[in-house]
């Protein structure tokens, strides 16, 4: 790990200024799960670390505007127990999946969302891309665990986030702060004024086709303050990910569903996949599929073949279409209350 | 009259051996009391990091150190390869820097300069094919080259395969893993004039000073090695490697001590490797389910060196009397083999016993049945036949077996059963210790022995405490320095035999001698006294106390050396034979495997610390869990690289992975009587095979390669359907 500075902002206006400091390479510590690897690996090497910890905004849970604002600093385990939330299940199907107390204590939604992908190629130094000397090391060497949607450009790896899925299905929005956004509307937070802009959160994410892209549209300069959720409703959620481990692991494929039943036909469905493209992966006709249908094991099923019918598995990984179709099927049996254990 | 023989008292009768008692040095532990070489950190202590290659096969071009010097903080700079040195796998040592502090070493690793030229690289051990094909040279010489072909056999085999009524044909195998030391390997070395004092993290601390002698230039006698606690080894830790010889250098050219620790990655990438084993197997067995050839070519990697699983333990356990393997050891670009707990036994294990549970399935007979049918095959059916009994009953196994894919339920979680057997040899080490029995009672035992985890300490104290009839807290148990009485490595389950004899012969002369002090004084006769209860007694009459009758041996007190312990004494044996069972849940939908229950049933002799043992199975249970399931050393083709050399990527069983885990010992009186046996490597040997078996038995299919990962399920279930 190299020497940095360490900058401890109290506003949001005062990280936009730590951040957006000319000359400065800036990288954001919210609960370290990730940052604190990426700096000991030097995958990041940033001359000054903005820890958003102490920026009271930003841990917040609020109602605002027809649904929730949560600060994209709340933990886990506070995700978990605040009672305006109760109404989303399907993020605390996330936060049981993570399972180590340690990361649901100290790990944070925005943390979450922000999360580098595991792809051990990049984690190895080879980039987001995984190339050497041009050649895609994901394509060609081992592919076990990276993407089977989304995977015909340059990048092979799966986005990291657990939470995601979830939240796109919930049609989330995200905040996005920062100086260096141009199209930005003026808002208040904290009591400063800070250029933001919030977005659906699913075109928060991007597949890079060069290196210099990244994964997500922040540019330098720019966190994630807030998440914002609908209201909830009479929708019913779930999420199900595939994890080899009882411990912290991160899951083989994921899918969050959000379902409108009336008198047990589906009026409206949205299906998001994890972990099984470069971003998250809305399952746009299985979602389709079920409208005006019953959710039954066998309808689950025909909408899980659907949710994968267009996976195109690399060399190692086509068992992982079986698992995606799986965590679909069982997202939506669990949302309705038909998944036993 | 009390006969007076060297050995353990008859099953029962001893007040403190065999019960189950706690850690005398559990506490320490556990508050974090206890000095791990990583905790020492003496005034002024240096820190040192290791630049190591990226690269699986390299040639070293450029190394120029002059810049590191000059960093903020670097206080030497070593360089450990040199230009145009062939780099033969990834983590190779290239330089060492010490600094004043973590970051500042980090710094100057930085300021190093220095290139590759990247040299083809061959890292698959599985691949056979591959190996005969790979253009790979190491030093000139084709890495290729099957560096070990072994044959071994007896019987003609054709004429046995033509003639049995079942043949089976398979192909198995098991990945290689690392050996993950909570501690990893390293050493703090200070010189204080001549001396070099070393604290270094060791399973062998009588038998690595003369290690420095020659790298480091000291004389034998002036290297102090030390290890109080060591946060194990599995078989890894037992040479002074070239980091260890590095810190020492780093300490000398400073004048200050020097701490050097591997890296978690670096640990993993050139700290242990456990071979890789595949094998294609062809096994019969006639129409009862006699086993009556065995067949089999065997391949795999233990890194640069080539060579493979022994043939002496192919097939594993149960060897007909016609057989015959062929084996081929593949050289990858890979850290060298260190030994593994129970070194080559998992392996063999898995692909012999996979092998005969699929010819038991192909025959249409129970698993466990076809299993005790051919015990006499092995060399302990008087072991196994018991424990495979008492197995049995443990698991359930005659509610749970059912044919292979048949059980019970259309969901798509399936049950199954499994069983396997080990044997392991576990004959007690060279070990010495000195015994004193102060003229205040007190007892102290000094031995050059280690604690590696086994409870070594606690042991000590338990068998001289039992002996004497006083409590543990009577007795101080010194262990891991150079300067004690010699004691063989921690290998092979051979320490608490190896200690645990001399100290209960020593402790029983010291006795004798002290009885005979009071026989004289109370003018009774000697060889009726015995002590107990911290007392010396005449029958059930008290003669005095055990610090009135310790006074007798006078200021100076008594002190004796025990040496090492021969099997003829009746101390110790060699030789045990374990089963297991495996309940397992396969998630037919997601290749996920639970463990629902283990059931481990083991022979060791008798039990020294009932408590400690049962840890001990546990621990082997819990490693064995983790390469039966998850657990992979992942080497990259393509970059040569130990791909998940992390602990997010290599995947360890956490609480909830375990499952239920059943530990029971075998100790008749016909295993008690041959005293004390090596217990540490057996309960990790079957686990492998006990769960492959039980996931064939839920599933209906073999997935033939450990780690029995989500993928593997899938292709196997896959691969039945077509």
């Amino acid at each position: 790990m190299k020497s940095f500075e360490y900058a401890r902002p109290t506003t949001e206006a005062e990280a936009v200024e730590f951040l957006g400091e000319n000359g400065i390479q800036a990288a954001i510590l919210a609960g370290g799960t990730d940052l604190t690897s990426l700096l000991r690996a030097e995958l990041v090497s940033p001359s000054r670390v903005v820890d958003l910890k102490q920026v009271p905004s930003l841990h917040q849970v609020t109602r605002l505007e027809g649904g929730v604002q949560i600060g994209a600093l709340v933990t886990l385990a506070d995700l978990a127990t605040n009672p305006l939330l109760a109404g989303y299940p399907s993020l605390f199907d996330v936060v049981d999946g993570v399972r180590s107390i340690q990361v649901q204590g100290s790990g944070t939604i925005g943390g979450d969302l922000c999360h580098l992908p595991n792809c051990w190629y990049f984690r190895k130094g080879y980039g987001l891309l995984g190339q050497d000397n041009g050649v895609s090391l994901p394509e060609t060497g081992d592919n076990r665990y990276h993407a089977i949607f989304g995977n015909e450009g340059a990048a092979k790896f799966v986005n990291a986030s657990r939470f995601a899925p979830a939240l796109i299905a919930w049609g989330a929005k995200v905040r996005i702060v920062g100086t260096s956004h141009k199209t930005t509307s003026r808002d208040r937070s904290g009591g400063s004024s800070v250029d933001a802009e919030w977005i659906p959160l699913e075109y928060f994410y991007v597949t890079p086709k060069t290196e210099r892209q990244g994964n997500t549209i922040l540019k330098p300069g720019q966190f994630v303050s807030h998440i914002w959720l609908p209201d909830a409703n009479q929708i019913t959620s779930a999420t199900y990910e595939v994890l080899q481990m009882e411990g912290l692991d991160w899951p083989l494929a994921a899918a969050s569903v959000c379902l409108d039943v009336d008198g047990g036909f589906v009026r409206g469905a949205s299906i998001v996949m994890g972990h099984v493209a470069p971003t998250p992966w809305v399952a746009g006709d299985a979602s389709r599929w079920l409208i005006g249908r019953q959710i039954d094991e066998d309808t689950a099923g025909v909408a899980a073949d659907v949710a994968v019918s267009s996976a195109k598995p690399l060399s190692m990984n086509e068992y992982k279409v079986q698992i995606a179709r799986t965590a679909v099927k069982r997202a939506l049996l669990k949302a309705t209350g038909q998944l036993d254990s | 009259m009390v006969e007076r023989k060297i050995g353990w008292e008859p099953q029962g009768s001893h007040t403190l051996v065999g019960g189950e008692i706690q850690r005398v040095d559990g506490k320490v532990k556990a508050s974090g009391q206890a000095k791990y070489t990583n905790d020492i950190n003496t005034p002024g202590t240096l820190f040192a990091k290791l630049l190591t290659s990226p690269h699986a096969h390299a040639k070293l071009v450029l190394l120029n150190i002059e810049k590191a010097k000059g960093v903020k903080g670097v206080k030497s700079v070593l360089a450990i390869a040199k230009v145009g040195d062939e780099i033969q796998y990834e983590g190779w040592p290239i330089v060492a820097i010490a600094a004043e502090r973590p970051e500042f070493a980090e710094d100057g690793l930085r300021a190093v300069e220095f290139k590759f030229e990247p040299l083809p690289h061959f890292v698959d051990g599985s691949d056979f094919k591959g190996a005969v094909e790979a253009d790979v040279t190491v030093g000139g010489k084709p890495l290729k080259l099957t560096k070990s072909v072994g044959k071994s056999g007896q019987g003609d085999v054709e004429v046995a395969l033509k003639e049995a009524k079942h043949v089976h044909r398979g192909t198995y195998g098991i990945h290689m893993i690392t050996h993950m030391s909570m501690e990893p390997h390293g050493s703090h070395a200070a010189w204080d004039g001549e001396n070099l004092n070393v604290a270094l993290s060791t399973e062998n601390v009588s038998g690595t000073s003369g290690q420095y002698v020659q790298p480091v230039g000291v004389d034998a006698m002036n290297v102090n090695i030390r290890c109080d606690f060591l946060g194990s080894g599995f078989g890894s830790k037992s040479t002074v490697d070239e980091w260890d010889v590095a810190c020492a250098k780093l300490a000398k050219a400073t004048g200050k001590p020097v701490r050097l620790m591997l890296s978690r990655t670096t640990e993993m990438q050139i700290g242990g490797n456990r071979p890789s084993a595949f094998a294609e197997v062809t096994v019969a067995c006639d129409a009862e389910g006699n086993v009556t050839a065995w067949d089999s070519r065997h391949w795999g990697s233990n890194g640069l060196q080539g060579s493979i699983v022994d043939h002496d333990v192919t097939p594993y356990v149960f060897l007909p009397k016609t057989r015959q393997s062929v084996s081929t050891g593949i050289a990858t670009n890979c850290s060298p083999e260190r030994p593994w707990r129970a070194p080559h036994h998992p392996q063999a294990c898995a692909y012999t016993q996979t092998a005969l549970d699929d010819l038991a399935a192909k025959a249409g007979i129970d698993s466990l049945q076809f299993f005790q049918k051919n015990l006499n095959l092995t060399s302990l059916p008087h072991i196994y036949g018991p424990e495979l009994e008492i197995a049995a009953k443990l698991i359930d196994w005659k509610g749970k077996w059912h044919p292979r894919g048949k059980g019970s339920g259309n969901g798509p979680v399936k049950r199954g059963v499994g069983v396997a057997l080990h044997t392991w040899d576990g004959a007690a080490n060279q070990s010495n210790v000195t015994l004193k029995v102060h003229s205040d009672g007190s007892v102290e035992v000094v031995t050059g022995s280690q604690d590696v985890g086994t409870g070594t300490r606690t042991c000590i104290a338990q068998v001289a405490a039992d002996t004497f009839g006083v409590s543990m807290s009577t007795i101080k148990v010194s262990l891991g320095s150079n300067q004690f009485p010699k004691a063989g490595p921690s290998e092979g389950s051979s320490t608490i035999g190896g200690v645990t004899g001399p100290v209960r012969r020593t402790a029983q002369q010291a006795l004798w001698k002290i009885l005979d002090l009071v026989a004289a004084k109370y003018t009774v006769e000697r060889t009726t006294l015995t002590a107990r209860d911290g007392k010396v007694w005449l029958g059930e009459k008290e003669v005095c106390t055990w610090k009135q009758a310790a006074t007798l041996v006078g200021p100076m007190g008594l002190e004796l050396y025990g040496g090492p312990v021969t099997e003829d004494e009746g101390l110790t044996n060699h030789q045990v034979g374990g089963v297991q069972m495996a309940e397992v849940a396969v998630d037919t939908e997601t290749g996920v495997i639970r463990i629902v229950k283990m059931v481990a049933v083991q022979d060791a002799g008798m039990i020294v610390n009932r408590l400690l043992a049962r840890s001990q199975v546990y621990s082997g249970l819990i490693m064995g869990i983790a390469y039966s399931l998850s657990e992979e050393r992942i080497m990259d083709n393509k970059t040569g690289r130990f791909i998940n050399a992390n602990l997010n990527d290599y995947k360890l069983p956490r609480i909830g992975d375990i499952g239920d885990l059943v530990v029971e010992f075998y100790e008749p009186e016909s295993e008690y009587k041959r005293g004390v046996i090596g217990l540490s490597e057996p309960p990790v040997i079957s686990t492998g095979a006990a769960i492959s078996n039980a996931v064939a038995n839920a599933v209906g299919v073999r997935v033939p390669v450990l780690p029995l990962t989500p993928k593997r399920v899938l292709d196997a279930l896959k691969g039945a359907k077509g």
